[in-house]
């Protein structure tokens, strides 16, 4: 049986791995290819590594550190931030990266989508839509381009399929790095509305809350903050999902 | 040492590092006298079969790596797609034939469930010698919309998407694996381990 994942999903920052609370403060989790190797020991079912320099900075993309880290990992790892031309999925590809994110770049020209999962791929290619709740409405967000008010939040998900994501990596800003749970409802609201596979994003504070998660309709769920600033690991997480009765590698 | 065919489709670089990881010599290369001087062969491989058999053609390596296989006896392992070249053809490319060192055609699932076939899955297997040290239902990755089919007389073991197919097997000298033992974390490098050691 496919499993539930657990998976680590830090912010590539200043040559750190860090943290964001609510897009904006940003922790510290530490070195780059040390804390890829402790995430490797701890036997992650998967590792997303953002690098937001290159997002929104319009910095170049960091290979080298980005390739530092995917020596460390014997997992499926996906890499994003600052992507602007199949080129660029390429180089992460050849680097060691197995599924490439995409944000700003879908919403600036959603048929980048479509010609990236055409070359490389749907399984390749995950859309990370960053969902912000103002006055109990939700709406798309993006770090560098604001609130996208044209664009509709359950309209979107379903376009990011149609053009060929593999993937939705789900985040809600709101619970980023508060720790207060996950976004159950948006959760629900999106996964009702596609069938590729969503990763639920923002807010994980204990085992109770990935449970919530993949209940809700999350295939996976990503966190940082309860890796680092807990006494969770991930393999506690999948216990306590494993007995719930939800299927998980251990 | 273990040759890591490089022919441009799929991540000899993943491979590579693992058995670095294991203190396991190898190198990438699409060069013939490389192959030849390789104790052992290793072909990755992500993307279609059509274009696999053409671009080993093109390296003009194709013939190569069969005759190092059947005539010298040495060791392959193909991984995802380059499991699936050791089949004679595949419904993917139905004018393009593959090495043939096992006599079937891949199929594409024909499933309810979602394909590509993409995550940890639990196979199970028959203590074959790639898996010593492995516990049977471990979970292994995989990422592919074509397979070989159930219950084969090379089968070392079989896994239920949809319905049972063989996700890897074993014929004297020649292996393939459907999952990315590279991307499996500890059961996956064992199994790397597992071939070096041979």
């Amino acid at each position: 049986m496919l499993k539930h994942r657990v998976i680590p999903c830090v912010l590539l920052k200043d040559w750190q791995l860090t943290k964001s609370v609510g897009f904006e403060e940003f922790r510290t989790i530490g070195h780059p290819k040390v804390t890829a190797k402790v995430y490797n020991k701890r036997n992650v079912d998967e590792l997303i590594v953002l690098d937001i320099d290159a997002s929104s900075s319009q910095k170049d993309i960091n290979f080298k550190t980005l390739s530092d880290i995917a020596k460390e990992c014997f997992m499926p790892l996906t890499l994003g931030g600052g992507i602007t031309s199949l080129e660029d999925i390429n180089k992460l590809l050849i680097i060691g990266a197995d599924k490439i994110s995409l944000n700003t770049i879908a919403i600036k020209r959603p048929d980048f989508i479509k010609e990236a999962s055409n070359k490389f791929g749907s399984q390749c290619i995950v859309v990370s839509i960053d969902v912000i709740k103002q006055n109990k409405k939700y709406k798309v967000f993006n770090k560098n381009l604001g609130v996208i008010e044209d664009l509709d939040l359950l309209e979107w998900a379903k376009e990011c399929e149609a053009l060929g994501a593999g993937e939705i990596l789900l985040t809600s800003v709101n619970n980023d790095g508060k720790q207060c749970g996950y976004d159950t409802e948006l959760i629900s609201l999106i996964s009702k509305e596609i069938t590729i596979p969503i990763i639920a994003n923002g807010g994980a504070a204990e085992p109770m809350d990935a449970i919530k998660a993949i209940k809700s309709g999350a295939d996976a769920i990503a966190a940082a903050s309860i890796f680092h600033f807990t006494q969770y690991t991930p393999q506690s997480i999948k216990k306590a999902l494993l007995k719930e009765g939800i299927a998980v590698r251990i | 040492m273990i040759a890591i065919v490089d022919y441009g489709m799929g991540n000899a670089t993943s491979v590579k590092k693992a058995f670095d990881a294991l203190k396991v010599e190898s190198i990438i290369t699409s060069n013939k006298e490389d192959l030849k001087l390789a104790n052992k062969i290793l072909i990755p491989g992500v993307g279609s079969f059509g274009d696999a058999v053409d671009a080993l053609h093109k390296l003009d390596i194709f013939q190569t790596i069969k005759d190092e296989v059947l005539l010298q006896k040495k060791p392959i392992l193909g991984i995802c797609l380059g499991m699936q070249l050791l089949a004679e053809s595949s419904e993917e490319s139905i004018d393009k034939k593959g090495f043939g060192f096992i006599q079937t055609t891949c199929k594409k699932f024909d499933i309810t469930l979602k394909v590509p076939h993409v995550g940890w899955n639990n196979i199970t297997h028959n203590n074959s010698i790639l898996f010593k040290n492995i516990p049977n239902e471990s979970d292994f990755y995989f990422v592919h919309s074509y397979h070989f089919e159930e219950a084969l007389l090379e089968a070392s073991s079989s896994l239920e998407y949809g319905y049972t197919f063989t996700p890897s097997i074993e014929k004297q000298n020649i292996f393939g694996v459907q999952f990315h033992p590279e991307k499996s974390q500890k059961y996956g490098l064992e199994l790397l381990k597992n071939f070096g050691d041979l």
